[in-house]
This record gives C-alpha cells, sequence and structure tokens, in this order.
C-alpha cells in the first residue's frame, strides 16, 4: 500500500530473539530509568509553604482601591459589571451626604458591592473597564470555603486597608 | 528441679526485641514504599505527618483501627477473623530462627542474637510460610464473594507453584554448605565468600520465587485491583485489612533477612576478624550489616514494585512451571556435578 503521509515508520515484527526473551535486560534497563527519575527534579510544589511564582500579568482575587487620602475610589457607575462576562459582579449605588467626603471621593458611591468568586472567570475585563482606577486583580487566589456564600465578597472583604489609618 | 531463669529471660527479652523489630520494619516500610513510590514518580511522598512523613505510619494503623470494622452477613464468621489472624501469626513466626547477629558476652553470658538456633531452620521457615498461604485462602473463601475466592485461588495456586522452584534452587545451596542451619551457613560465609559468588544463578531463582510468594509487583495478582475489586482482602475492613497488609509487609522483611543470611553473609561484612575490634563491637557492627543488607534489598522489592508492569496469569505460571523449575534442577545439577569434580 503506498504511505498517505511521509511520516510513516516501519514496525519491526521480527520475533524476540534468545536475549530479548529472557526479558531481564529490558527489566534492568527499565529500573535503570527508574532509578533516574529518583535524582530529578520534583514536579511538586509544597504548597502552603511554598507557591508557585506567578507571572506578572497574573490575575488573581480583585481588590477595590482608595486614593492617597483613604477615599473609596468606585463611583457605582456599573461599568465593571457591564464588562463582566459571567455576570459575577452586583452594586447598589447611594449618594454622598454631606460630611461623609472623607469616606468617599466623589458624590456618588457604591454602598454594596459584592462579587461572586464562583462565577468570576478572572478574566480582567472590569479592571480594564473602570474609569476611576478602583477595582485591580491581585496576585492571589481565593481560598477555599465550606459553603457557597463563603465566595460571595462584599465590600470589606474587597477594599483595601485605608492608608491614613496605618 | 533447676530452672535457669536468665535464660529464660534472655530468650523473652530476644522474642520481643524481634517480634517489635519486624513489626516496627513492617511499619516503616510502608511509609518507604509511598516514599519510593513518589520519589520514582518526581513526586515528594507523605512529608505532613511529622519529620519527613515520619509519623505517617501511625496516623495510618490509628486510622485503620478507628474504621468501621464490617463483617458480611453471608460470610463464614470464624474463618472470616481466623484469616488475617493466621496472615499475621504466620508472618510473625519466621522470624525465629534468623540470625540477628553473633554472640554478645553480657556479664560472663553468651547471648546469642538468634531466637532458636535449630538444625532445620531453613525447613522451619519453609513450613511456616507454606502455612501463610491458608490465611489467603480463609479469608478469600469465607468473605463468601467471588472475587475475593478467585484471587485466593490465584494466591493458592501461585504460592503453590514457586515454592517448588525456590526449594529447588535452596537444595542446590545447601549442597554447598551441608547444613540446614542458618547459623551455620552464615558462618560459613564469614570465613569465605559470600554464597551468592557460588549460586549466583540459584540467588536470581530464589528472588523471583521470593517476590512471587509475597504477592509483590510483577507477581500481584492476588491483589490486582483493576481486574478483581482488590484481591483477597476485598470484604475486609478496619485492622483485619491493616493485618492482611502488615503481613505482606513483615513477609517482605523476613525474606529480605532470609535472602541477605543465605546469599549475602548474614551478619558478616568483608574484614570483620581481622579489624580486631571487641567481640561484643564486632555483634553490633554484624548487626548494623545486616540490616543494612535488609534495608538493600527492601528498597528492590519497591523499585522492582514501581518499575515492572504485572505478569498475566497464564504468563506467571508458564515462568513458574516451564522456565523457573528446569532452569532449578539443572542449576541443582551443575551445582553436584561441581562438587562431585570438586571431591574427586
Amino acid at each position: 500500500m503506498q504511505a498517505l503521509t511521509d511520516r510513516v515508520k516501519p514496525v519491526d515484527r521480527r520475533p524476540l530473539n534468545f536475549v530479548e526473551k529472557l526479558y531481564i535486560p529490558a527489566i534492568l534497563k527499565g529500573m535503570g530509568i527508574t532509578f533516574k527519575h529518583i535524582f530529578k527534579k520534583k514536579a511538586t510544589v509544597n504548597y502552603p509553604e511554598e507557591t508557585r511564582p506567578f507571572s506578572p500579568v497574573f490575575r488573581g482575587l480583585h481588590i477595590l482601591n482608595r486614593d492617597e487620602e483613604g477615599r473609596e475610589r468606585c463611583t457605582a457607575c456599573g461599568l465593571c459589571a457591564v464588562a463582566c462576562p459571567a455576570e459575577a459582579i452586583t452594586m447598589e449605588a447611594a449618594e454622598r451626604k454631606p460630611g461623609e467626603e472623607k469616606l468617599y471621593r466623589e458624590e456618588k458611591y457604591a454602598a454594596s458591592y459584592e462579587i461572586n468568586m464562583l462565577r468570576c472567570i478572572f478574566c480582567g475585563f472590569c479592571e480594564e473597564a473602570c474609569p476611576k482606577d478602583a477595582i485591580y486583580l491581585t496576585e492571589t487566589f481565593a481560598p477555599s470555603n465550606y459553603d457557597r456564600k463563603g465566595f460571595i465578597y462584599g465590600k470589606d472583604d474587597l477594599l483595601i486597608p485605608d492608608p491614613k489609618k496605618k | 528441679m533447676n530452672i535457669d531463669w536468665f535464660f529464660i529471660i534472655e530468650k523473652i527479652a530476644l522474642i520481643s526485641g524481634v517480634l517489635a523489630l519486624s513489626l516496627g520494619v513492617a511499619m516503616y516500610s510502608t511509609w518507604g514504599e509511598r516514599k519510593v513510590a513518589a520519589i520514582i514518580q518526581d513526586r515528594r511522598g507523605p512529608n505532613r505527618a511529622g519529620f519527613m512523613g515520619l509519623l505517617q505510619p501511625l496516623a495510618d494503623g490509628g486510622k485503620l483501627f478507628f474504621k468501621e470494622e464490617i463483617i458480611p452477613t453471608l460470610s463464614h464468621r470464624f474463618l472470616f477473623i481466623l484469616g488475617p489472624s493466621l496472615a499475621m501469626l504466620v508472618a510473625c513466626m519466621t522470624s525465629a530462627v534468623i540470625p540477628w547477629g553473633d554472640t554478645l558476652t553480657i556479664g560472663g553470658r553468651q547471648v546469642s542474637l538468634q531466637v532458636a538456633d535449630i538444625n532445620i531452620g531453613i525447613l522451619y521457615i519453609f513450613g511456616v510460610v507454606s502455612l501463610g498461604v491458608y490465611g489467603i485462602m480463609l479469608g478469600g473463601w469465607a468473605s463468601n464473594n467471588k472475587y475475593s475466592l478467585l484471587a485466593s485461588i490465584r494466591a493458592a495456586s501461585q504460592i503453590i507453584s514457586y515454592e517448588l522452584a525456590m526449594g529447588l534452587s535452596l537444595i542446590a545451596l545447601l549442597m554447598l554448605t551441608g547444613s540446614l542451619s542458618l547459623k551455620d551457613i552464615v558462618e560459613q560465609q564469614r570465613h569465605s565468600y559470600w554464597n551468592v559468588v557460588y549460586q549466583p544463578l540459584g540467588f536470581i531463582i530464589f528472588l523471583i520465587c521470593a517476590f512471587a510468594e509475597c504477592n509483590r509487583t510483577p507477581f500481584d495478582l492476588p491483589e490486582a485491583e483493576n481486574e478483581l475489586n482488590g484481591g483477597y482482602h476485598l470484604e475486609y475492613s478496619s485492622m483485619k485489612l491493616g493485618f492482611y497488609l502488615f503481613a505482606e509487609y513483615i513477609n517482605m522483611f523476613i525474606s529480605s533477612a532470609l535472602m541477605a543470611s543465605m546469599y549475602f553473609g548474614g551478619y558478616s561484612f568483608p574484614f570483620m576478624d581481622s579489624l580486631g575490634l571487641d567481640a561484643n563491637l564486632i555483634t553490633i557492627l554484624g548487626f548494623v550489616a545486616l540490616f543494612i543488607k535488609i534495608i538493600c534489598f527492601l528498597f528492590l522489592f519497591m523499585w522492582v514494585r514501581w518499575t515492572i508492569p504485572r505478569f498475566r496469569y497464564d504468563q506467571l505460571m508458564r515462568l513458574g512451571w516451564n522456565i523457573m523449575i528446569p532452569i532449578a534442577i539443572v542449576n541443582m545439577l551443575l551445582t553436584g556435578a561441581w562438587i562431585l569434580y570438586k571431591q574427586g
């Protein structure tokens, strides 16, 4: 039969000769291979103590940013929620009241801001959509949890600590 | 009536020591097996329980003790419990005749580091090891499960077939040594070369048969998980399962000790009589030497397990009856001819 590609390799179908029938050389060869593996680098990473190095563009858990005076940058415009392909982001907007200027940067702010980490696909579109530099993806990932509720991150989980207070 | 109480105390201490030793080694063989498997597969193995995972055997044992005890309704209750007990008992009994070292001199008393130096030591071991198959057979049959039964049939025929070749390879060795006492065999090797030099073929046959006797890969057909749902201990749970698994590791340890004693000089090591050290120190060093040899064999057992795939059942039987036994007989004849040639 004519070969269909140029990558055809003929298979050696000769019956085994005496040395091959003994199997001992083949067994020793195999044992040599497994012995070599003893000295190879381990593929496992001791996870909680050490982690795999992330690339600089790694996209992990979100944070909500504050400005240099410690005011929340998010204005609850909803662009991140619109950009989100997994529909993981929900928020409720509220108006800033007099006396709250220290807390919120602009007149409108997010009264609640939730990201469902089970829905989130960590694509980073929210980060790109945000006009106020308010949301960023970090280099950590969501820790394990016993129930689904624990994966819905609210504002208190997402907001970075106030730089003024520390 | 004059009872030598020191003798009794000495033997009790020795028996407890040997028993604790074989149980301890078997315990850490499970750890070693997992570590060897891991490093051969580029993994790390158990490293959470204690330093380097050294407490892992205790954690495993504790887990097995706390597991639910299930005895199937349709099983033969008495034999079901007798099976693992017998396997464990027989595994522990063989260590009695192995010489763990030369004699220690404690306060003017000669204490031999061997529980019983009987003149039929090897026959005793063979007899007791043959009983071991009853543990597996009873367990598999009493479970009233077709997979367990199949596995125990496999185990019985495999162990009986390979015992023949093992015995024949040993006869060649015994013709050379002229003694059935393990102590004598070791002492002979102490003053000349190790027996493996005279009996390389016999050693290889014995080694292969030892793998088959211990149900280790590549001959682990009685425990072929993917064919038999686990093998003869399929219906066992809790520490009864633990006993079966444990007995296997003790058997491995004993057969390593046996191979080290018969073919690799036992507690003797090169230049042991020309060092000019204290006799007690030599004895202790000899014990350490024996232990190093045993650990090398245990490593070999594990190394082979993680390298070679399992045999098919007909291949196993053909290897045993058509290849091993004829080679063992030829080896025996050659040894006999050589002895005759030397004599005359």
